[in-house]
């Protein structure tokens, strides 16, 4: 141990380390109290960004980023035991991180932290966000699976809808006039070194404001910020009831950074890393590309927001999302802090994370995306295999109508339920739909043999609640 | 140095504006050199240029079918593997005649696939369908699929290869 001293003492000395390290870790800190572990999330955020850079390290030395090869390179890092627990670590630590720095935007926003004279933090903290959400997107793709290939492609025709420079965006998201050989290594090149080292910019003048500013005191009701008067009343704060960073706030933020590790550890043993799908081969067409979690609520509001409005939604979207997060604390910067006196505040968090969570479990479901690998129907289902119910059946399955209506649980969710259908439509009625379609149903016009169309008729006539009579049943219209 | 020392105050200012200023200059020329090439090399996007690529024989294709073909973008990087491939709906029209529908969706991009039996297009994503000419059957698709330009060269087809179509 002395011997340890000795070097250290020596270190210390040629490079004045701790005389410049030591006051910045023991920088006096408010009294948290009964929110003292609301503080943590923004370190865990931090931690999380760690975890990713060393796994993400690991990764990178056995990843070839390469348009034809990154598939292959996966599935053999997949193939090890290692390798599969580093790329499920990674993948549940992207989850970790964008789950965590969303926590402590809510925890800033609640607790108005955002207000003077930490209006910077705030900003620096919303292109973290930013970049966060772009590192997921990027490192999603970079799976390269056939998935990773498509979210170009959509990613590409998105940005392809903005005015004026759509076109050359969109070249420029494909890296050339297809998705190819350059492609990847953009992304690659985004995902591994621009945007971290923009994170890496972004974190210093964010702790380095945190220090400057000191962190936020827990709000009080009936105490706002007055820019006038809160620096020296905040120093005072500090002086009457302040304590050191180190290690008096400092080991809940190690406890809680701990906990985050082992729990991804865990997952990542447990669960291990998403299935890479099918290779990123264009030629096959047997593909339903879905975005992860974290963006899958925005693929659901895009999926069911009216069809006028889709150029709308996906440029200004974005944008204004984007001009919240940045004039929130240019209009907002002083009064009170305490949700209590912001009411407003807790209905806008509670309304955004219930608007991601129920749009993320639609997107989850997609009910507007057709089931086109729905089987044909079983013989209990139709309950008939020859005639014209069991021809009807057939029909309504090889000509599409099964992928996208629910026949006793049966097919896709996009049209109206038909498990009952004989009940509900008289045959004209079913004839007509049929032939005139609607918003979402292709007119079968010239699609149909009349042969094909009374067995379609027959088999959705009998579709009752009742057992199937071969009577005629009175029907509801 | 007796001499500057004595210089002035409103001289000695003058000259630390100077520098001032020179040092700025010097640096934004140095990160100009890097920045330049960097950048230009970044945004200098390949343009591929725009070649026939043969799908097969015209008897390979039954009059009034759609068949998925693919072919080759017209010049690939060696590394671009299967993704150097681009596929295509090959719709024989008649005799001579073919269209060769984009596989993407007109919607958001997603491949399409053609049901042979219920003779249209329908996309996995959105549930947009297109009928067999490539208009729009319904769903969110707001225009029909795109096509790529196809020729009958010596009773084979070829396609012209093309880039994704945007917007």
């Amino acid at each position: 141990m002395r011997i340890f001293k000795r070097v250290w003492n020596w270190f210390d000395d040629i490079t004045g380390i701790s005389a410049v390290l030591g006051p910045l870790l023991k920088h006096p800190v408010p009294r948290a109290r009964k929110s003292a572990w609301f503080y943590v999330l923004g370190s865990a955020t931090l931690i999380s960004f760690f975890l990713q850079i060393v796994t993400g390290i690991a990764l990178a030395s056995g990843y070839v980023p390469s348009s034809g090869q990154a598939y292959d390179t996966l599935l053999f890092i997949t193939g090890t035991d290692i390798g599969r627990i580093v790329r499920g670590m990674h993948a549940f630590g992207a989850s970790a991180m964008v789950i965590l720095i969303g926590l402590h935007t809510i925890r800033v926003y609640l607790m108005g932290a955002y207000k003077y004279p930490r209006q910077m933090n705030w900003l620096t903290g919303a292109g973290l966000l930013l970049l966060t959400l772009l590192m997921a997107f990027t490192g999603q793709l970079l799976r390269w699976d056939q998935t990773g290939f498509w979210s170009v492609v959509i990613a590409a025709e998105q940005a392809g809808r903005t005015p004026v420079i759509g076109q050359w965006l969109a070249r420029f998201i494909m890296a050339g006039d297809t998705v190819g050989g350059a492609t990847l290594s953009r992304f690659f090149a985004a995902h591994v070194f621009f945007i971290p080292a923009l994170i890496f910019l972004f974190v210093a003048f964010h702790l380095y404001l945190v220090v400057h500013n000191g962190i936020s005191e827990p709000p009080q009701a009936g105490r706002p910020v007055d820019p006038k008067k809160y620096r020296s009343w905040y120093q005072a704060l500090l002086a009457r009831d302040g304590q050191p960073f180190w290690p008096d706030a400092a080991w809940r933020d190690a406890a809680f950074g701990l906990l985050v590790i082992v729990v991804v550890a865990v997952l990542a043993i447990v669960i291990g890393p998403p299935e890479l799908g099918p290779p990123p081969d264009p030629t096959i067409v047997e593909a339903s590309p879905r975005p992860e979690w974290y963006l899958l609520w925005y693929y659901a509001v895009l999926s069911l927001i009216p069809k006028w409005s889709e150029d709308w939604v996906i440029i200004l979207g974005p944008a204004i999302f984007g001009a919240v997060l940045i004039l929130l604390p240019l209009a907002a910067g002083k009064g009170e802090r305490s949700p209590i006196r912001r009411p407003w505040s807790f209905v806008i968090v509670a309304f955004t994370v219930f608007m991601i969570a129920y749009y993320g479990a639609v997107g989850h479901i997609a009910p507007w995306s057709p089931r086109m690998e729905s089987p044909p129907l079983p013989a209990q289902v139709v309950g008939a295999t020859t005639g014209p119910v069991a021809e009807g059946a057939r029909v309504f399955h090889y000509k599409g109508c099964l992928y996208c209506h629910l026949i006793s649980g049966y097919g896709g969710i996009r049209g109206p339920d038909l498990t009952y259908a004989g009940d509900i439509l008289t045959p004209a009625q079913m004839t007509t739909r049929i032939y005139s379609g609607g918003t979402n149903m292709p007119s079968y016009t010239g699609n149909l043999t009349s042969e094909e169309l009374s067995a379609l008729i027959a088999f959705l006539s009998s579709r009752h609640r009742q057992p199937v009579f071969p009577l005629p049943l009175p029907r509801k219209q | 140095m007796q001499q500057q020392s004595e210089a002035p105050a409103g001289k000695q200012r003058e000259r630390r504006q100077f520098l001032n200023r020179l040092t700025i200059l010097l640096g934004s020329i140095g990160a100009a050199v890097v920045a330049i090439p960097s950048i230009a090399f970044l945004l200098g996007l390949r343009r591929t240029p725009q070649i026939w690529r043969a799908v097969g024989k015209v008897s390979d294709f039954e009059i009034g079918s759609t068949t998925n073909v693919s072919f080759q973008d017209s010049s690939p990087l060696p590394w671009a593997g299967v993704t150097a491939q681009t596929a295509a709906w090959l719709r024989r029209v008649d005799d001579r005649n073919f269209i060769a529908f984009s596989t993407n969706c007109t919607h958001l991009g997603c491949p399409i696939r053609w049901l042979a039996e219920a003779n249209l297009f329908m996309c996995p994503c959105h549930g947009g369908v297109f009928y067999s000419d490539g208009s729009v059957a319904s769903g969110p698709p707001p225009k029909p699929l795109r096509r790529y330009t196809v020729r009958v060269n010596n009773d084979e087809v070829e396609i012209l290869t093309s880039p994704v179509p945007i917007g």
